[in-house]
């Protein structure tokens, strides 16, 4: 078991350390100078100014070190929880993110813990309804809500529930109300996608022999789903619970901006726009880890889920049929 | 007193808004107590005889006419409700695979205590009661098997642990399906027999769903045989195997193989070894969590030698390491010590690439025929693959070659753009067969090329691959289970045994006259003592 645990976090920290190695070398590569863009943003024509003086700026941002020694100065920052100076707005990164990283994890968390409940119960209802139409209707629906564009959700919510009907405000970032319809719009999509993947793990499973076995003994239909059915159908949807969480990070990007939120989301989407290297490259960084830590803490909940990972080690093998020779 | 009566039973299942009939006009009864087998080539309507018995029909599944009435309950038309009440407390059901019958993610003991709850019984009361039904069903150690999880046991534990959930409702009648499909020859034997002593004991009746007519002879008080979907006939087994009135229940009995070696090589010159295995052993690493312990020794000092022209079997138990040789036969494994030569080369210690020539000499067919051709290629793409893969021709002869395959394989050359789902079980294992003739080898491994099969297509598997061998010269290395089987296709024997070859000779000696108490073993458990003995 520790052995489990161990190769999962090496295997983490190795994705975290590949994701902020990949995204600085893109960034890296872009063809503009990052000299020339800070210096916009603070209102200086690059023109003005000497060579000496733009070679003293450089060498004051570390853009005139090579690309290995940046490389390795921003890893030993980021191990240290120092992304740098953000270019356009010229304070620490780390201090942009931490202000806004809390409206964001708020929303990725509700959104994710909506959409497994609602995913879950879409699915479970789908393949225990037992009247076709209704059962059809259910199956259909997640490949529905999968295929609205969010921008596209977003918009006809506000149009719907804060134009007409003025139940929840359109924008902002204050109260609880102000979360709703940025939850509802993530949710959408990632509680199709976990419903897809959940309903088409449901009918394998119910196809199993041993759910014959349990209806043989004369269970009821809902036990047989909830207590033979479910969870087995649950174990292959658990891999992309990962990839939920993700969903709803990126999703953040663009319910941020359509919702005027303050938030990493919107953050990094100006950071984008204005090519600003430090925050791109933390922001990354941080969806990366978050990515990374919900994916370990999948891999780490399996074995409790599933007896037959890593259960058997160091108990009773299987007894072979003992052979009476006579 | 008449426990099911069915009367002119039709079950159609409905597919694309027609419903297809699976069974028709039946008449059925069993009786309290008694032991009735259901025989029935794969597609006669048996299982789901079965299934409309216990109210477990797939939701496709009609009756559309006559009745089933089950201890007093009438079957036909009621609600999921009245089914449930039979279902556990009247009828019991051990189904097919021990290997996939049990919940996975569930203790064995809380599947068992399942089905004592539904009985009422609650509290303290229901791990005693667990308890006994495992001990009743001859779960050794139950207290521990209780707190393990399904991969935990082995198949034959997992078969009784099925059989203490269908005891653990008190019915009044068991449905076994396909008891002997899945397991050991020795395995199920001690399992059919301890079952048999437990429903006469208890008075439970039975019904026995399966193929094998030698399984049903052996232990049914009637047989009823199926086909179609129609009843043919049925009778004590005395009259069924000695006398049969039908002429498909004679073919049946006909078709079961029996323990008459067809070849006597004991007085013939052994031929030249094709491929020769000398003391090879396989230790594997401790990581494999079904055996748990580290250094798993499969094989230890097996030496086998395939004579050139003859079928050589390798017969064991699960387990016993026969599958293992033939992988490392095949190069397919890396033998931990030993030497294997094909046609006098040395393949341990050969890289893929050195070794991939040599697969030219060698072919292998798979036990299941479901999942050894690719649902995707058609059968003319499945056979000239390997031509392919060695560059072999061009487009026109491969097609040429592949015709001529089908021909051998007595196939219509018409199957060459069919898919495998439009294919029978047995004529997919003809195609498979055919594949690995593409190359023209001096060798083929059989790995229980047969044991998926019903009795008569698996006779007909069985005289094919003996025509294969006399027209074309090929060596065979079988591997199997069943020595009835065995007998019908090889001159040669090596019984194997944890690992161990225990004994080895010509088919017509080892069988008659074993000197290994494992061999015997294997003899004793195979059944249709009664068909042999009638015949």
């Amino acid at each position: 078991m520790a052995r489990y645990v161990a190769g999962r976090v090496v295997q983490a920290v190795v994705v975290l350390w590949a994701a902020f190695t990949l995204t600085f070398a893109i960034l890296y590569l872009l063809p503009s100078d990052p000299m020339e863009l800070q210096l916009a943003a603070a209102g200086v024509q690059p023109d003005s100014l000497t060579p000496d003086q733009l070679a003293a700026m450089k060498h004051r941002f570390g853009l005139d070190q090579s690309m290995w020694a940046q490389y390795w100065q921003h890893l030993t920052g980021v191990l240290h929880g120092d992304f740098g100076t953000s270019l356009s707005q010229q304070v620490p990164v780390s201090d942009l993110i931490t202000e806004r990283i809390d409206g964001t994890l708020l929303l990725s968390v509700t959104a994710a813990v909506l959409s497994l409940i609602a995913g879950s119960a879409l699915a479970y209802l789908a393949t225990f309804a037992r009247w076709n139409p209704l059962r059809v209707f259910l199956t259909r629906l997640p490949a529905l809500g999968a295929s609205f564009p969010q921008f596209f959700v977003a918009l006809f919510l506000i149009q719907f529930f804060s134009f007409q009907l003025g139940w929840f405000p359109a924008t902002g970032t204050e109260g609880a109300r102000s979360l709703v319809m940025p939850v509802v719009t993530i949710s959408v999509l990632a509680s199709s996608v976990l419903a897809q993947v959940l309903v088409k793990s449901f009918d394998e499973t119910l196809r199993q022999p041993y759910i014959a076995t349990a209806r043989a003994k004369g269970l009821s239909r809902s036990a047989v789903h909830l207590r033979h059915a479910f969870r087995n159908a649950a174990l292959p949807a658990m891999t992309i619970l990962g990839v939920l969480v993700g969903l709803t990070v990126t999703s953040s990007i663009v319910v941020e901006t359509v919702f005027t939120r303050e938030g990493v989301g919107k953050l990094a989407q100006e950071a984008v726009l204005s090519q600003d290297v430090p925050v791109v490259l933390a922001v990354v960084t941080v969806a990366a880890a978050m990515f990374v830590l919900v994916n370990l803490i999948v891999d780490l909940l399996y074995p409790l889920l599933d007896p037959r990972i890593s259960h058997t080690r160091g108990r009773v093998r299987p007894a072979p049929e003992v052979v009476t020779s006579t | 007193m008449t426990l099911v009566d069915i009367k002119g039973l039709d079950v159609g299942y409905v597919r694309h808004r027609r419903v297809r009939p699976a069974v028709a006009g039946l008449d059925l009864t069993v009786e309290a107590g008694e032991v009735v087998a259901i025989v029935g080539e794969s597609g006669s309507g048996k299982t789901t005889t079965a299934n409309a018995i216990i109210g477990l029909l797939p939701p496709n599944g009609r009756i559309t006419a006559g009745s089933a009435v089950v201890d007093g309950v009438e079957t036909a038309g009621a609600s999921e409700r009245t089914l449930r009440r039979l279902r556990g407390s009247v009828v019991g059901l051990i189904p097919q695979d021990p290997m996939v019958g049990l919940n996975p993610t569930q203790r064995v003991g809380h599947q068992i205590a399942e089905a004592v709850r539904l009985r009422g019984i609650t509290g303290a009361a229901v791990p005693a009661e667990v308890l006994r039904f495992l001990e009743q069903a001859g779960v050794p150690d139950p207290e521990l098997r209780a707190r393990q999880y399904p991969h935990e046991l082995s198949g034959g534990l997992r078969q009784r642990a099925l059989i203490a959930i269908a005891l653990a409702g008190r019915p009044k009648l068991i449905i076994a399906d396909e008891p002997t499909s899945a397991l050991d020859v020795t395995v199920q034997k001690r399992i059919l027999d301890h079952l048999g002593g437990l429903v006469r004991e208890q008075g439970i009746s039975l019904v026995i769903i399966t193929h094998d007519l030698a399984v049903a002879a052996d232990r049914a008080d009637r047989i009823v045989v199926m086909r179609d979907g129609r009843l043919v006939e049925q009778g004590d087994p005395a009259t069924i195997v000695s006398a049969p009135r039908e002429s498909y229940t004679r073919r049946l009995t006909a078709a079961t193989p029996r323990l008459a070696p067809r070849f006597d090589v004991r007085d013939q010159a052994v031929p030249e070894p094709i491929l020769t295995l000398t003391e090879v052993s396989k230790t594997f690493a401790g990581n494999d969590l079904r055996r748990g312990a580290r250094g798993f020794n499969a094989l230890d000092k097996v030496s086998v030698t395939v004579p050139r022209g003859r079928t050589h079997a390798l017969v064991g138990e699960s387990g016993c390491g026969k599958t293992t040789t033939l992988r490392i036969a095949l190069g397919l494994e890396t033998a931990t010590s030993g030497s294997v030569v094909l046609d006098g080369d040395e393949i341990v210690g050969r890289s893929w690439n050195q070794l991939r020539p040599l697969r030219r000499k060698a072919q292998l067919v798979h036990q299941d025929p479901f999942a050894t051709l690719d649902p995707k290629f058609t059968v003319g793409q499945s056979i000239t693959e390997p031509l392919v893969s060695f560059r072999i021709g061009n487009r026109r002869s491969r097609q040429e070659r592949a015709r001529e395959l089908l021909d051998q394989v007595q196939l219509p050359t018409s199957y060459l753009d069919r898919l495998p789902t439009e294919l029978s079980g047995g004529q997919r294992q003809r195609v498979a067969i055919a594949r690995a003739l593409a190359l023209r080898p001096d060798l083929i491994m059989l790995d229980e090329p047969v044991s998926a099969l019903d009795v008569l297509v698996q006779e007909q598997i069985l005289q094919l691959l003996t025509d294969l061998q006399a027209a074309l010269g090929l060596s065979y290395l079988f591997v199997s289970h069943d020595l009835a089987v065995v007998a019908e296709v090889a001159h040669t024997v090596s019984v194997m045994s944890h690992g161990k070859v225990v004994e080895h000779g010509p088919v017509a000696e080892v069988f008659t006259s074993p000197r290994s108490p494992w061999t015997r073993e294997l003899i004793d458990a195979i059944p249709g003592r009664r068909v042999v003995d009638a015949a």
